[in-house]
């Protein structure tokens, strides 16, 4: 892609998604897990709204912007049961991340 | 607020992290080479949809997109929805408020005033999603944290604990959509194949339906756990039957 | 005229990818949840740079409204069970 602001945003996008997954690996806790995924989530997105605008014509494709849409309502309801698991996992064990191999827990 | 949570899971900087941090950037290079050797211009989809677009009912593109073209992803959608809420219910139950400090005289101010306001600007997102940018997933979310505040200020209770309304109007949007994506079929056609002269009424329908279940989601979702009722068991207590519970 | 716009995109850019970082890298998990917010409404910017209307409509509503509201509620839960202390194996109140 030539120099155009689609090119940067889709750049921003594939950063985004980096940082969340590198987030995802490097902290335990488990909510700082689900905020990782949902700027995974917002890398995606905005990497798909970048491929669809580049449409010759002023309007964008439109089908991609229906999956987005999809995306960022799934997402919410990921994020609302991860978050509800969550807090069972801490009612249960007592700390909020999942037990290593090495614990006892 | 208590102290910050330890920072002793993220203070280590051992090797295996190092190794994480250069396969990340190892692989967002690589994504980004990608997303360099991609074509400047690709219509993609752009074409077809704005040709199809008046035999779709409505003349926003991206509704048509979401109702119309892609109709079934919006169906399973609204499934996963509801399956977001039976998770959530089955594993928590929804704790009563009572330990907390009566809500601010502002915020109860406040929502009193903008509670009218936000029902006034969802019928209008509903309605204009046909014409303009909006829709029913746009006008739910916006009813969604009109329900949210009106919880965060003391109200609304009662309500939710109406179970049976409750379910009915999480059920709905899924119900009416499988209805409208059978009707098509027993009308000879094919699933979700809208008559050219109903489909916009058609979509209005499932719209209007899909805004009802999907605040009622997003504020189940908020509450996080099943309304508190004498019925039902979840997941938690299934190998600890107490006596007290049959009903 | 344009090279105001491209001068808008580049900062709205950079600003998501800091406050994705500072989101996740906060040692405080509410300001975290706040930073992440406010990265949500600045998607949502981003959206209609994008000329995508609908979605930044989605993404301010639900993107940061809900989302931000069930991190809150979900942190503000965990919190309580900490302070609560509950011992292992508690069975749901």
């Amino acid at each position: 892609m030539s120099l155009e602001p689609a090119l940067f945003y889709a750049l921003a996008g594939v950063g985004l998604f980096a940082i969340g997954l590198h987030a995802l690996f490097a902290y335990a806790h488990l909510l700082r897990k689900i905020l990782a995924l949902n700027v995974m989530s917002g890398g995606v997105f905005l990497f798909l709204i970048a491929i669809a605008s580049r449409s010759a014509g002023p309007v964008p494709d439109p089908v991609p912007h229906a999956m987005v849409l999809t995306g960022i309502v799934v997402s919410v309801c990921a994020t609302g049961l991860a978050l509800v698991l969550a807090n069972r996992v801490q009612a249960t064990t007592g700390k909020m991340q999942l037990p290593d191999e090495g614990d006892g827990a | 607020m208590s102290a910050p949570e330890p920072m002793a899971d993220h203070a280590r900087f051992t090797p295996a992290r190092l190794v994480t941090l250069l396969l990340v950037v190892a692989l967002a290079a690589a994504l980004g080479w990608a997303v360099w050797s991609l074509p400047a211009n690709s219509p993609g989809l752009t074409g077809q949809s704005l040709e199809q677009l008046p035999r779709s009912g409505v003349s926003n593109p991206v509704t048509a997109a979401v109702l119309n073209y892609r109709g079934y992803d919006t169906l399973l959608e609204i499934a996963v929805l509801l399956l977001a809420v039976l998770g959530v219910w089955s594993v928590a139950k929804a704790e009563p408020r009572a330990d907390d400090a009566p809500a601010s005289p502002v915020l109860t101010a406040f929502v009193r005033l903008a509670l009218p306001v936000i029902i006034l600007v969802v019928g209008y997102l509903l309605w204009i999603g046909s014409f303009a940018p909006g829709g029913a997933f746009q006008a739910g979310a916006v009813l969604a944290g009109g329900g949210v505040l009106l919880l965060l200020s003391g109200g609304g209770r009662a309500a939710l604990a109406q179970e049976g309304w409750l379910r009915i109007g999480l059920v709905l949007g899924l119900a009416v959509f499988i209805a409208v994506a059978v009707g098509t079929m027993a009308v000879g056609g094919k699933l979700l194949e809208y008559p050219p002269q109903h489909a916009g009424t058609l979509i209005l329908l499932i719209e209007s339906a899909a805004l009802i279940s999907i605040a009622l989601t997003l504020v189940a979702l908020f509450v996080g756990g099943r309304p508190p009722g004498r019925s039902h068991r979840g997941l938690s207590e299934a190998g600890e039957r107490k006596d007290s519970d049959e009903s | 005229m344009k090279a105001l716009q491209t001068a808008f995109d580049l900062v709205l850019m950079l600003a998501l990818l800091w406050l994705a970082w500072r989101a996740l890298a906060a040692p405080d998990l509410f300001k975290g949840v706040v930073l992440f917010i406010a990265f949500g409404l600045l998607m949502a910017l981003a959206w209609v740079r994008l000329h995508a209307p609908d979605i930044a409509l989605a993404e301010a509503a639900v993107g940061s409204g809900i989302t931000g509201a069930l991190l809150l509620s979900a942190l503000a839960r965990s919190r309580r069970l900490e302070r609560d202390n509950p011992p292992p194996r508690r069975r749901d109140p």
